[in-house]
């Protein structure tokens, strides 16, 4: 097509493809989108950090307040986010690989989740574990408090992430089948060895996705631990949580800087997602039919 | 191997994918099943396979008792349909992959395993293509590595879904000719499912010919070609 002979080469396009015009319209289109929605607000946040300068966006952020904030969610990625991923893992398997009734019930309910508002996701689990339920209070009188204590923390942040790596697993699952499970079978190996030999290699790429979403809204989920943590500073504040409630006590230059740092972390998961791609293109394609 | 097929029947859930059928497998045959879309074959294959269990009947295997074998102890060489090669993995280790699979005790050397799958490499006549994935072979060449990795483990039999489904016709021919040959020197009792009568009829030297479920005949080629049992089996042998 791209033969200089042709007078007007436009006119042999495949035709899959835009009219110039419309292309460039939408490719603008697209970054204006970006820019306004996603770029614009990211920058702002890092102007205003930085405000009254390096020193004192530092300074704020080396307050204990801050440390344990973000060591708190740290800690709550860090348990949460493999938690889920084994789950997520033994969902999917278990809805792809199998036959049974209420299949479907089931694919709906892993979503569940996702259409319960946060809030009342964590009031939920306030009923359920609080000091005056049952079970919460039993727990209480036993020293394990699970309400305003990291338990109901990471409660909380695992019930609001729990879809993110079912979710990615449940369609690359179904599209792959159970053939390649069942040639090792055929071929002697255990049940065991097929799935860490051809199930879990083959849905790498899908389960990488699935940790590093679930590892980004672990990190900034707001709403539900807001309710169920009771914000205690230094205990159990977690970043989202203390960012509002500096932003709240008009501390700009602290909230602005507690957010860059929770920002750049997200910013770091998506480096390490694009620099595992870049290095593991070859392996990507292979593993792709067709 | 000598397989007897004694009065299998299965059902999922209201279906049934097989009436009771019965069926003797000679030693060291070539067996085509042969029917329409749905008639039963994959399911009976799977049966032998150990990959799905009868409803009702038994399997024999050398007049032994296999029905509650499972599918490792089989040691049937499966070949899938679809091929089914580990796509994460390269041709050699799609091939060795049977042999890595065994326990320690009867695990051959790394050396021993390479030795063992540049013959099968050289058997199946693709002797230079062990490193490469199998998105990046041929539907044919695809289909080889298949019957390759299925002969790896030394399998009692080799049982086949349809082969040479997904292929043109000219490597069909090809395919055909490369499965006799390696039946022929393996001695291995061998099935394979197939809806092209002329495909059975040439290839195999038993067929079993089947409809909704059933056994509707079984013989030689040339007897079923002279003699057809039912209507059904007249249709299609002409078809
Ligand atoms: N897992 C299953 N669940 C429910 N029904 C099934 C299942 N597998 C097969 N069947 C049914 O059993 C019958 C026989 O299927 P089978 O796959 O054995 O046919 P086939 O002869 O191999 O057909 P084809 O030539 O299309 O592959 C069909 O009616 C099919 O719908
Ligand atoms: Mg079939």
């Amino acid at each position: 097509m791209s033969d200089a002979s042709l007078a007007k080469p436009a006119r042999f396009r495949p035709a899959t493809e835009e009219a110039p015009v419309a292309r460039w319209a939408m490719i603008a289109a697209a970054f204006l989108g970006l820019g306004i929605l996603v770029f614009a607000p990211l920058i702002a946040v890092f102007v205003e950090a930085l405000a009254r300068g390096v020193a004192a966006s530092l300074a704020s952020l080396a307050t204990r307040d801050a440390q344990e904030a973000i060591k708190l969610t740290l800690t709550i990625a860090a348990i949460s986010v493999p938690l889920n991923a084994i789950f997520g893992v033994a969902a999917a398997w278990f809805i792809t690989k199998f036959d049974f009734r209420g299949k479907a019930f089931l694919i709906t309910l892993i979503d569940l989740p996702f259409s319960v508002s946060p809030v009342v996701a964590g009031l939920c689990i306030v009923l359920m574990f609080g000091a005056n339920s049952a079970i919460g209070g039993w727990l209480v009188a036993q020293g394990y408090p699970i309400v305003f204590a990291m338990p109901g923390i990471i409660l909380a942040t695992m019930f609001v992430t729990f879809p993110f790596v079912a979710r990615e697993l449940i369609p690359v699952m179904i599209e792959q089948g159970r053939a390649e499970e069942e040639a090792a079978l055929t071929l002697g190996a255990s049940g065991w060895r097929t799935f860490w030999t051809v199930t879990i290699p083959n849905i790498r790429w899908a389960l990488l996705y699935g940790v590093l979403l679930c590892n980004a809204r672990a990190m900034g989920e707001f709403g539900a631990v807001a309710v169920v943590s009771g914000k205690i500073r230094g205990q159990t504040a977690t970043m989202p949580t203390t960012i509002e409630m500096l932003y709240q006590e008009y501390l700009s230059v602290a909230a602005f800087s507690l957010a860059a740092v929770l920002a750049l972390l997200a910013l770091v998961t998506l480096l390490l997602k694009t620099a595992l791609e870049i290095r593991h293109a070859d392996q990507l394609a292979a593993t792709h039919r067709h | 191997m000598q397989i007897e097929i004694d009065e299998i029947s299965k059902q999922f859930g209201t279906t049934a994918a097989l009436h009771p059928v019965s069926l003797s497998l000679p030693s060291g045959a070539l067996v085509a099943l042969l029917g329409p879309s749905g008639s039963g074959k994959t399911t009976l294959l799977r049966i032998l396979g150990g990959l799905e269990f009868p409803t009702s009947g038994r399997v024999m295997f050398d007049g032994q008792d296999a029905t509650g074998l499972s599918v490792q102890d089989r040691r049937a060489g499966f070949v899938f349909q679809s091929y089914a090669l580990f796509r994460h993995m390269t041709v050699f280790d799609n091939i060795a992959y049977g042999l890595n699979a065994r326990p320690r005790a009867s695990r051959p050397t790394k050396a021993e395993i390479a030795r063992r799958v540049s013959k099968l490499l050289e058997l199946i006549q693709l002797p230079d293509i062990g490193a490469r994935y199998p998105s990046q072979l041929s539907g044919g060449q695809r289909q080889r590595v298949a019957l390759a990795r299925a002969l790896a483990i030394e399998p009692r039999m080799l049982l086949l879904d349809e082969p040479f489904g997904a292929l043109d016709a000219k490597v069909r021919k090809e395919l055909r000719q490369g499965l006799r040959d390696i039946h022929d020197t393996t001695g291995l009792t061998t099935v394979f499912v197939t809806h092209d009568q002329e495909e059975a009829m040439e290839l195999a030297d038993l067929v079993v010919v089947m409809s909704m479920g059933r056994i509707e005949q079984i013989g030689k080629p040339q007897d079923i070609r002279a003699r057809p049992a039912t209507p059904f089996v007249r249709e299609f042998i002409t078809a």
